[in-house]
């Protein structure tokens, strides 16, 4: 194993090295903003990050590690990407559908307001949020 | 609610299963008779046990341009991950979170789909519903500078676009 990233040139080391890098600096990013946001809603944006800049740069990352390297390219890497940006937007949409049928509020201040259908629904009025103005 | 609705195909749809079957190979990375085997049943079993829960199926017009959708998404994640980091290392109270309320003008199905999951992909915006009546997309914004700006642009940039594609 150590035999063959010895033999890549070093650019390429250097280039693996700065993506798998920078994937790791987007998830740590990514967590950031998972335990700092105020809120259910805007603790949603931290994770799309990690998902998909976060994830892509890693997986670029091994992907030219192993095709350059003697194990040959293999379509795993770009497999684990597809799935992910196909299923990392549903479950974000899902989290999202569930907070707002459990009636979390969003933080002071937010703009707009979630779904007037919503309102109709048996409780949902009382639990809309302080916002300032809009339709 | 009847069991099983007008048409049970006995292979609902062979291109899918094609594509499963070269999905199955790709993931084990070998093409073994076994694993041949294994990939074909998948991929007669999954179209056929999961037929009911299809959506229309979308005409694509043009499979080139998809291509070059898929790239344009894949910039616009690029540019709005910088975006949105440069957002959450600032304090949490400077930023105007909010709800938009999207007008669709998209019809089909999975062109929806395709737009809502665009939405959600690119850092700083999540859709978090569609209205019953389907003419409206909820997106929250993190940080929110004009509502008028922001549909603007995802219409022209995502949903203008997938109308062409799909519709």
């Amino acid at each position: 194993m150590m035999g063959e990233s010895m033999a890549l040139p070093f650019w390429l080391d250097a280039l693996i090295a700065l993506l798998l890098l920078s994937g790791a600096l987007v998830a740590l990013l990514g967590s950031i903003g998972l335990a700092r946001m105020p809120d259910v809603y805007m603790r949603l944006h931290g994770p799309t990050k990690a998902s998909t800049l976060g994830v892509g740069a890693t997986l670029l990352g091994s992907m030219i590690w192993f095709g350059v390297g003697h194990e040959g390219l293999s379509a795993q890497e770009v497999l684990i990407t597809v799935f992910l940006f196909a299923t990392a937007p549903v479950s974000a949409h899902m989290m999202a559908r569930a907070a707002l049928h459990r009636r979390v509020a969003c933080r002071e201040g937010t703009h707009g307001e979630p779904w007037d259908e919503m309102d109709r629904l048996p409780g949902y009025a009382e639990s809309s949020s302080s916002s300032d103005n809009q339709r | 609610m009847t069991l099983m609705p007008q048409l049970t195909h006995w292979w609902p749809r062979p291109h899918f299963s094609l594509f499963l079957l070269v999905l199955w190979l790709l993931l084990v990375n070998s093409v073994s008779p076994g694993q041949v085997l294994i990939g074909a049943v998948l991929g007669w079993l999954i179209p056929f046990s999961t037929q009911q829960f299809w959506p229309e199926r979308p005409h694509l017009h043009n499979p080139g341009r998809l291509l070059l959708y898929m790239l344009r998404l894949l910039v616009d994640i690029l540019r709005s991950n910088l975006t949105v980091a440069r957002l959450i290392l600032r304090d949490p109270d400077t930023l105007t979170p909010g709800f938009v309320r999207y007008p669709l003008s998209l019809t089909n199905e999975f062109a929806i789909t395709m737009l809502a999951s665009s939405i959600s992909l690119t850092p700083g915006t999540v859709s978090a519903g569609l209205s019953p009546d389907r003419a409206y997309l909820l997106v929250h914004v993190l940080h929110l500078d004009d509502e008028d700006e922001l549909i603007e642009q995802i219409r022209e940039r995502y949903e203008t676009p997938l109308r062409e594609i799909l519709e």
